[in-house]
């Protein structure tokens, strides 16, 4: 029996260029991992993580199950394509293998049609049940590759509002990509209308074909060639188009689940994995307030990497770093979990470092120590500056409480850091962590409580303080569970505004929701949790200017005066700040509501 | 020297003809809302380095649109960017777009 055909030097050739360029690029971006992420790796290897690993692998790689909890048909396409197809793979190599039990060519999964008719029944009677499988899978790719077409014409029914600009090398990838099945479909057609084979549909299709008199062996092998073109097309732009995320997610998934993450100032091995890995999919476009209010819609998670990845000038690269609010709604929307931020960061990093000097803070070792054994340390942050209510109702809070605290920064504060951090100056907020750690770590306090979610982060993420820290929801939470303190319910209705760094951030959702549930009425607002949206003034941004950001404010306003409360709380100081700015209407923190509503 | 808590200041008179104004346009060209600066001093008044140093960003500012060049890096770079100034600017000043800007133009670093 013939088992090769000159058409299939394409598809080969394909196939190769692929393997070669993966490894080549895979090996020279593990060799990149720095030395914490390979102490990781080495540390984790051999350990059963791997487990875990290979069914998230199947499950976003394949079932693609985030893209499809947001929207099921969005998940069905990607499913179709990508599970589908790997089924196709899979089914065929086993059709292959049964049929030529003493080894076949590699490339006779694909082209099994072409070489195998039906007079080799008789070497593998379950041919019609396979056959028929192969049919079943092909229309079930097919289904999801209509919906793609369908997609590119009208993509709301999908769940986007908006959908990834390509670059002209993707726009390639992908026609040769979607040429694929149409082609697999005809060449098997014109194979059955000769000789009849194939499953349900395709020799229902080739007996068509033969009807109408096309049954020619010539037409026949010009359709395989096209088939292999496209497939060999497609292989061979793979490692350098976005269709790299298809192998590229499965190691970083492993990698994720072995415990390796960003470096967090400088590009490592790891960012080439997560850059890899992303498909452009562009769900990150929708929920991002720069694009849902403002309309730019050229600064979102895909192009960043797009533009890191493709090497573009570097003030492009930067103008799309530096317009962002950090307000993390597209790393909580990223169905492969790419922290987007880090990378924003290293380019803002490069870009300020000729600025980012040491600094000038030596005036900070004016602050005095202080003993605090026995206390807890309250941090207020430098914005509860700006919106004393809520300092002052933590201090009412701790009194009622019967705990002794010490205010850290009542008159004279030092910034976390976290505000220099996302600008890129790393010197300098490293800096300034060194003054507050040396202050915490010396008074001896027993913890840490921060009303600033943004410094709430910085303590917990960046600082590794040998104490514990919470944000004041937390503790307050704590104190009410512990029965500490007691609250009266009052009546009044409130709208809960999740703060981009407490939600998104911190994942802290319900002790906020808690303490209001046991002081009011707490009313659903359209887009809460990870929804919630930014009070634009985040202070990742240096960009926009007060106009853009106050009309990112509004819609965040609008969202939460909805329900009609008669109150709208909130966790954090500049969402409070930036809210009370807008107008005439009650905004408290909740360390206020709690405040009010003390029975002491 | 005596300690009157105040002393006399140097002369601070600028003419404008001859003053190089070249890096204040561009400061102007990379933040426009510069222009909407009434010098209320709200920032200044809200800064959190302000309270430990001299650091004054109505004073820098100022300075900087006047062609005084001189010095200010070194005070700019006491400042946290912690964006209180911000918020409480009435005319709403992008004032750490100011400040990193400003801190470009001094150390002559191409914006990209």
């Amino acid at each position: 029996m013939n088992n090769f055909s000159i058409y299939v030097i394409p598809f080969c050739t394909g196939v190769l260029l692929l393997l070669g360029f993966s490894v080549l690029k895979y090996w020279r971006w593990i060799k990149r991992f720095d030395k914490l992420q390979q102490a990781i790796i080495r540390k984790n290897i051999w350990s059963w993580k791997f487990l875990p690993a290979i069914w998230e692998a199947f499950r976003e790689g394949l079932l693609h199950w985030r893209i499809a909890k947001k929207n099921w048909l969005l998940g069905y396409m990607h499913r179709s394509l990508a599970f589908g197809w790997f089924l196709l793979i899979v089914v065929g190599f086993v059709q292959a293998l049964l049929a030529f039990p003493d080894g076949h060519p590699f490339w006779m999964a694909i082209f099994y049609n072409y070489f195998v008719h039906e007079d080799n029944l008789l070497v593998f009677p379950d041919a019609p049940l396979f056959a028929d499988i192969m049919d079943a899978l092909l229309l079930y790719v097919l289904s999801g590759l209509a919906l793609a077409v369908f997609k590119k014409l009208w993509s709301r029914p999908l769940g986007m509002k908006r959908t990834t600009r390509h670059t002209p090398l993707d726009r390639v990838t992908k026609f040769a990509l979607w040429c694929i099945f149409p082609l697999r479909l005809l060449s098997e057609t014109a194979t059955s209308a000769i000789y009849h084979n194939g499953g349900f549909l395709i020799q229902w299709l080739g007996n068509g074909m033969a009807g109408i008199g096309i049954a020619d062996p010539y037409f026949e092998y010009i359709c395989w060639l096209l088939y292999s073109i496209a497939l060999g097309t497609f292989f061979a732009l793979m490692p350098f188009s976005r269709y790299m995320h298809i192998f590229t997610e499965i190691f970083l998934i492993y990698f994720r689940q072995l415990g390796v993450r960003d470096n967090a100032d400088q590009k490592s091995g790891y960012t080439m994995f997560e850059l890899n890995a992303c498909s452009r999919c562009g769900i990150c476009i929708d929920g991002c307030p720069i694009n849902k209010e403002l309309d730019i819609t050229n600064i979102q998670g895909v192009y960043l990497l797009q533009s890191i990845r493709n090497h573009d000038w570097r003030k492009r690269q930067v103008s799309i770093a530096e317009n962002c609010l950090m307000c993390d709604r597209c790393v909580a929307d990223c169905p492969v979990n790419i922290d987007l931020n880090v990378m924003r960061r290293h380019v803002r990093i490069q870009n300020k470092r000729p600025i980012d000097t040491s600094g000038n803070y030596s005036y900070l070792d004016t602050v005095q120590p202080f003993n605090a054994i026995g206390r807890v340390a309250y941090f207020g942050g430098c914005m509860s500056h700006l919106t004393p209510g809520t300092t002052e109702a933590m201090e009412r809070i701790f009194q009622a409480a019967g705990q002794k605290y010490w205010y850290m920064d009542r008159d004279r504060s030092i910034c976390c850091g976290r505000p220099l951090l996302q600008q890129g100056f790393t010197t300098q907020a490293n800096e300034l962590r060194r003054k507050n750690t040396e202050l915490i770590v010396n008074s001896g306090a027993t913890m840490l409580i921060t009303s600033c979610p943004i410094c709430y982060r910085s303590f917990k993420e960046e600082y590794h303080l040998p104490i514990p820290v919470f944000h004041h929801t937390e503790y307050i939470d704590y104190l009410l569970t512990a029965g500490r303190i007691k609250l009266r319910k009052s009546d009044r209705r409130v709208a809960y505004h999740d703060p981009c760094e407490l939600g998104r951030g911190c994942g802290i959702y319900d002790e906020p929701r808690r303490i209001l549930d046991a002081t009011s009425t707490l009313l659903k607002t359209k887009d809460e949790r990870e929804h919630s949206r930014c009070c634009g003034f985040n202070l990742g941004n240096t960009t926009l200017d007060t106009e853009e950001q106050r009309k990112i404010r509004n819609a965040a306003l609008e969202n939460l005066r909805q329900p009609n409360p008669d109150v709208i709380a909130t966790a954090c100081p500049a969402c409070k700040k930036a809210f009370t700015r807008a107008e005439e209407f009650p905004v408290e923190d909740v360390a206020e509501i709690v405040a009010e509503n003390l029975i002491s | 020297m005596n300690k009157f808590g105040f002393s006399i200041a140097h002369t601070r008179s600028t003419d404008l003809d001859t003053a190089n104004l070249g890096k204040a346009e561009e400061l102007l060209q990379r933040v426009p809302s510069y222009k909407l600066c009434i010098g209320c001093g709200g920032c200044t008044a809200a800064c959190t380095a302000g309270l430990f140093t001299d650091f004054n960003i109505r004073r820098i500012h100022t300075q900087f649109a006047r062609g005084q060049y001189k010095g200010l890096d070194r005070r700019l770079q006491s400042c946290m960017l912690c964006g209180k100034c911000l918020l409480v600017c009435p005319r709403g000043v992008n004032t750490r777009a100011l400040i990193v800007e400003m801190r470009r133009l001094l150390n002559n670093t191409d914006p990209a």
